[in-house]
């Protein structure tokens, strides 16, 4: 597909990554040429100097042609203006980032539709519901929700005395009451799909799906049900910090933010009237401990600081807090961020790109059965996908075993009719169901891919 | 750097090169030569070498940096020389291994020069795989094996920098490979299209193609001893245009093909291209008018010669040697010059020309008002001091390495016209200079020394002079 991204900034190069990798045909623009160069460099890309909101510029990047715009500028407003441009020049689909929280209200819908842009994206809010999930369920690394909440993928990370340490993938239904599958197991840096002869070991990170009651169950079994979060300490007055202490706020829990720039305080103070919000610099360790962070439920790190996120995140860990979250933009700290013992990390930078990529797949198969969610997992080295099955796929009421699968793919969940299925061999996939199918080092567009 | 890569993707090149070794011997086969044999043997070196090659070095990354980059250009177009002499070595078409290896590095870089006394004598399958080395090499085998190739590395455009002509070389589409891909499509039709046109007006097919590949690369390696003057007058037209359209960038002709019909024509370097051509045709035509019976006779001759120095092609229709001096010095300037940035041709190029110009002006605005504020402009986009910086240090490059291989070359027993022409002539990629290697001679009487100091200087002009230097220098693959 034709895919013109507006804006190389951070977010700008990661999307620009994901969609090369994925074999679009990407254009670039950017106000700086330097920018251009590099990136030009670096991807296999076209880049055009200029402005996003000038017609010659979105016209000599193709827009005319093109099947997605993607604005993400540092300016919500250039990034609107960008889209409606674009679409009128004639570009099919237009995305914008819109992260301002005056335009992240009621007026979201009336931009969209007056200024017809197809998608609104917003890494800030989606960042805040991946933590908030999080810290609902903290005995999990990461959770990823299939389906309005009856069907989730969750990571954990195995730890000495885990009972799952040394048992083989086979025998771990017998032993545990709750139904659940292991699909990815990450192990010093190698993802592999586990088939039942793998046994677990300590510090592998591995990723199941289950329903969200048997996850509990699950949990509470492991002995990894700590007690629920309800004092929260957020470091960094930022977007994020804000949409995650609201939906927080709005449980009853208490929020506890730190800054050290009055302005960001005074506002933060005036729109969350509910949260303790504290001027000063969460660097300093004497400032956390007497704001009691020895005493939070949980730490999150939200600074524009990749450093400072994951040394104050270390110095948290230490302190006996039992749910820590950084952010970390920088894809090369993640290793680093993981050997400090950090497990839980969000990027804002991969959570966007990530959406985009599952937009531009969907739109790339109009028929069959369309891509419904895709996450990434395990640093991107595998792939969770949601498919609809359409009645005319060539494998219903085939149990599972007989389907002759394509190498480092699994089926890890059905959910029929909105009740979450954990297949065995036995199950059969049948018209309307959606199937969770989990893949490494494939480009799945569409269910049939999956079949050898 | 990535050793394992660039050998690697060197060995690719190899294993193309034999494939393109198939074509001569199909054409030796079909004229019953028993020459051909030397070309199978060759494609099974090429062959062997290039396997080797490739399933000794697995690359663990596929990543080309620029300095990769460099070095995969300047070795491939070595090892390509190396072995594309080996078929006029091994038939005793061309009895001296340095002689082949100078008249095959004359055929990729498409200089156009040769050693050889009599062309006329050599078997049609070595003709026509000389005038086939100025195809290939015309629009770059990297660049070839990109467009057939995919996923060859990822930054491939950083071996598309090192190999393409010219100070700023951008794409056309969003991937490399299409961009390699688009490029090849438009060279090939237009070489059909003068191959066409060229036997429609009688001439036979073997010579249409060759004539037609020597055209396309901007070479000038033929068929006959006179070059291009036993042909007809209409058959001389169609080379003259073929020679021009060559040597304009090819970008415009794919901003033509997507109906961009103002974006091309409005082309800076274009227009100072043809302003060159039309006042050169037009001083020559007056200055030679004497020796010649009519106007239509004068203004033939001096537009082909014209077209064919300043495209850096090398054929001619009559002897320029023989001509008054002022048009002699036209010529050579147009040598300097040579055809636009992204075109198959050779020289300076016309947008460093045009670059240079700009910011001489630039300077004495400077002097004059020396607060003033000046950014220059070319094609109608702003040149960053990036470029700017690139082009004034090609041009101090170009003027050292000349001078260097000069004063070597100068240890030949020749006058200084011959000497100086034949340097110009091959670092240019022109072919013919004046003197003793002018259009009705060649380079046979140059030594072995000579003849590879002259094969490094057409390397240097067509790789445009870092990518070979860098490439070479031990430096670069030094283990750390």
């Amino acid at each position: 597909m034709n895919i013109i991204v507006v804006g190389c900034g951070k977010i700008g190069r990661s999307i620009i990554g994901s969609l090369v990798s994925e074999g679009h045909d990407v254009a670039v623009i950017d106000i700086d040429h330097d920018v251009i160069t590099e990136i030009t460099d670096i991807y296999d890309v076209i880049g055009v100097c200029g402005i996003g909101t000038d017609c010659e510029v979105l016209e000599e990047a193709g827009a005319a042609k093109a099947d997605i715009v993607i604005a993400v500028t540092g300016s919500d407003e250039l990034n609107m203006l960008s889209c409606y441009i674009a679409k009128t020049l004639g570009a099919k689909q237009t995305v914008a980032r819109i992260r301002e929280r005056e335009y992240n209200d009621n007026s979201l819908d009336f931009m969209k539709e007056k200024l017809q842009i197809s998608m609104a994206v917003n890494p800030e809010l989606f960042t805040a519901y991946d933590i908030y999930n999080v810290l609902k369920l903290p005995g999990a690394a990461h959770i990823e929700t299939f389906s309005t909440h009856s069907f989730e993928m969750v990571e954990l990370v195995l730890k000495e005395g885990s009972p799952l340490v040394g048992t083989k993938i086979m025998n771990l239904r017998k032993q545990h009451s709750a139904i659940f599958l292991v699909c990815v197991v990450s192990r010093n840096g190698k993802v592999v799909i586990p088939d039942g002869q793998f046994e677990l070991e300590v510090g592998d990170r591995i990723a199941l799906t289950a329903a969200p009651s048997e996850i509990y169950k699950l949990l509470k079994s492991l002995k990894l049900i700590k007690k629920q979060v309800r004092n929260i300490m957020i470091l960094g007055a930022s977007r994020t910090a804000y949409y995650l202490a609201e939906l927080l706020l709005n449980l009853g829990n208490s929020v506890t933010i730190i800054d050290k720039d009055p302005k960001k305080c005074e506002s933060f103070s005036e729109a969350l009237p509910n949260a303790t919000i504290i001027l000063g610099d969460g660097a300093q360790q004497n400032l956390l401990l007497e704001e009691g962070l020895e005493q939070m439920d949980a730490f999150v790190s939200l600074t524009g600081m990749d450093e400072n996120n994951i040394l104050i995140s270390y110095f948290a860990s230490t302190k006996n807090v039992s749910k820590v979250v950084t952010k970390v933009n920088r894809d090369e700290f993640l290793p680093i961020a993981k050997h400090l013992g950090i497990e839980t990390i969000v990027s804002p930078i991969r959570t966007i790109s990530d959406v985009l990529v599952r937009y531009a797949r969907a739109l790339q198969n109009t028929v069959g059965s369309n891509v419904e969610k895709l996450y990434k997992i395990m640093e991107g080295q595998a792939e969770a996908l949601m498919f609809k099955v359409h009645p005319d796929f060539k494998h219903i009421n085939t149990p599972l075993k007989e389907i002759s699968f394509k190498p480092n793919i699994l089926i890890g969940g059905l959910l029929r009719k909105n009740k979450a299925i954990v297949p065995t061999g036995d199950d059969v996939i049948l018209p309307d169901d959606k199937v969770v199918v989990i893949s490494t080092g494939h480009r799945l567009c569409d269910l049939a891919d999956i079949i050898e | 750097m990535n050793r394992r890569m660039v050998l690697n993707t060197i060995g690719r090149i190899a294993t193309t090169e034999a494939a393109l070794l198939l074509l001569p011997f199909v054409v030796s086969l079909l004229f019953g030569e028993r020459e051909a044999w030397a070309f199978a043997v060759t494609a099974f070196v090429a062959l062997f070498v290039g396997f080797l090659l490739v399933y000794l070095s697995k690359p663990d990354t596929k990543v080309i940096y620029a300095k990769e980059g460099f070095a995969i250009v300047a070795f491939a177009w070595l090892l390509m020389s190396a072995i594309g002499a080996l078929p006029f070595y091994f038939s005793k078409s061309i009895p001296s291994y340095v002689d082949a290896f100078f008249e095959t590095v004359s055929g990729f870089t498409t200089t156009g020069a040769s050693i050889l006394t009599d062309v006329e004598v050599l078997p049609k399958g070595m003709l026509f795989w000389r005038s086939f080395t100025h195809w290939v090499g015309g629009m770059g085998v990297l660049v070839f094996v990109m467009a057939l190739i995919p996923n060859v590395a990822d930054r491939s455009m950083n071996i598309m920098r090192a190999e393409m002509p010219g100070p700023v070389v951008g794409k056309l589409l969003p991937r490399a490979r299409d961009t390699a891909k688009v490029l090849y499509i438009i060279y090939i039709f237009m070489t059909l299209l003068q191959i066409i046109l060229l036997v429609a007006g009688g001439m036979p097919l073997f010579d249409g193609v060759v004539y037609s590949f020597g055209t396309a690369g901007t070479g000038g390696f033929g068929t006959k001893g006179d070059s291009v003057a036993g042909y007809t007058a209409y058959q001389q037209w169609v080379i003259t245009v073929f020679m021009l359209l060559f040597s304009v960038n090819f970008n415009l002709y794919y901003l033509i093909l997507i109906k961009k019909f103002k974006a091309a024509f409005k082309s800076t370097e274009l227009w100072f291209f043809a302003g060159l051509v039309g006042v050169c045709i037009i001083a020559i035509t007056t200055n030679t008018y004497n020796f010649y019976s009519d106007f239509s006779e004068a203004i033939r001759h001096s537009s082909f010669q014209v077209a064919s120095i300043v495209s850096t092609t090398g054929y001619s229709t009559v002897d320029f040697n023989t001509w008054p001096e002022f048009s002699k010095a036209l010529l050579l300037m147009l040598m300097l010059i040579g055809g636009c940035a992204g075109s198959t041709a050779g020289g300076l190029k016309v947008s460093r020309v045009v670059i240079l110009l700009k910011s001489i002006c630039r300077e004495f605005k400077k002097l004059l008002h020396p607060r003033s504020v000046k950014t220059l402009n070319m094609e109608s986009k702003r040149l960053d001091e990036n470029t700017l910086n690139g082009v004034n240090s090609y041009f101090a490059m170009y003027l050292i390495v000349f001078v260097v291989i000069y004063i070597l070359i100068s240890l030949e027993p020749f006058d200084m016209q011959t000497n100086f022409t034949a340097v110009l002539a091959c670092f240019n990629n022109v072919g013919p200079g004046l003197g003793a290697v002018g259009p009705a001679a060649n380079f046979s009487g140059y030594s072995d020394f000579a003849k590879l100091l002259l094969s490094v200087a057409m390397l240097l002009g067509r790789l445009e002079i870092f990518p070979l230097i860098i490439g070479l220098n031990p430096m670069l693959w030094r283990r750390r």
